[in-house]
């Protein structure tokens, strides 16, 4: 087994109202950040497990992002990133 | 008739409705989350409040506590499951119910009382009601804004499963104005307004009360 660290981006849906996106555009606005478009706020998990083989972390991550990290409702998850832990 | 309140770590409506449905003439319990056995209940309540501390999104780890599984088979057996609040967050996300329950589109939290109108009639909650009849009670949320795919929304609506809807303004942004849903079985219910609230005059509206004697009606008690 070796221990890999694994990174999970999970961002809401762009099809679904980001109202915390909105708040902090309007925040960076009132900052003088004039040129701030749309702003959509996410999550990221980072996290470290123990698997066979890179390959093997990475279909235990994907299942983790379907099963609890991200809803499938209104967010869309990427797995950014399988790597040896240090 | 016996109800099981079920109290998650963060659980904080669960007095209230423990009382509500006593009020109800029903014998009412609190089950805990760690366990496995719902007591011989007829009817599970899944009551408001913020388990485990919405971490992650409300109610998503709240649906892996051991109960739910209990909760699960209750309602794949047929018999009634009402979700409030934080309830109907974990309904969802156990998939007991379908859709989501988003950021409040104001981002604020809202606390207030808001007008509902009763859709459906055909569920345990709601069956001593009727359709069309407006209701007063109180929303207490901050992520209560209903979201589903465009084909859930329609398969809802042409089921009359959609068993509140907000009247005279939205507070949360939901989608179709939705306030509460039912299952395919009609015996699951979610809805983020808070009828333990609203279950006595002296709480200033007792339009909550019958959801709770349905409750009774249904398990044929």
């Amino acid at each position: 087994m070796t221990r890999f660290r694994a990174r999970v981006r999970v961002m809401p849906r762009s099809s679904i109202l980001d109202p915390q996106g909105q708040a902090v555009s309007h925040a960076l606005g009132e900052l003088g950040f004039g040129g701030v478009g749309e702003v959509r706020v996410g999550r990221a998990v980072e996290l470290l497990l123990d698997a066979a083989s890179a390959d093997a972390a990475r279909a235990d991550a994907l299942q983790m992002c379907e099963r609890l990290l991200a809803n499938p409702v209104t967010e869309d998850y990427v797995l950014e990133g399988v790597e040896p832990a240090a | 008739m016996k109800i099981a309140v079920v109290r998650f770590p963060g659980s904080n409506c669960d007095a209230d409705a423990l009382e509500a449905a006593r009020a109800s003439g029903a014998d009412a319990a609190f089950v805990w989350h760690r366990s496995t056995d719902l007591g011989g209940a007829d009817v599970i309540v899944l009551p408001g409040g913020f388990s485990y501390g919405d971490y992650l999104r409300p109610g998503a780890i709240a649906r892996f506590s051991p109960v739910m599984r209990a909760v699960a088979a209750h309602a794949a057996d047929g018999r009634p499951v009402l979700g409030i609040c934080n309830g109907f967050q974990v309904l969802c996300e156990a998939q007991l119910l379908p859709g989501a329950l988003a950021r409040n589109g104001g981002l604020s939290f809202v606390c207030r009382p808001v007008t509902l109108r009763v859709e459906s009639d055909a569920t345990p909650f709601t069956a001593r009601y009727r359709c069309g009849q407006l209701l007063r009670m109180p929303v207490a949320h901050g992520d209560g804004r209903y979201v589903a795919d465009e084909a859930t929304l329609e398969r809802l609506e042409r089921d009359g499963r959609v068993v509140f809807r907000y009247v005279g303004g939205n507070p949360n942004g939901a989608m179709h104005d939705i306030a509460g849903i039912t299952n395919e079985g009609h015996n699951v219910v979610g809805l983020m307004p808070h009828p333990e609230r609203a279950a006595e005059d002296l709480l200033g509206s007792g339009d909550g009360a019958a959801m709770f004697a349905m409750a009774a009606v249904a398990a044929g008690v």
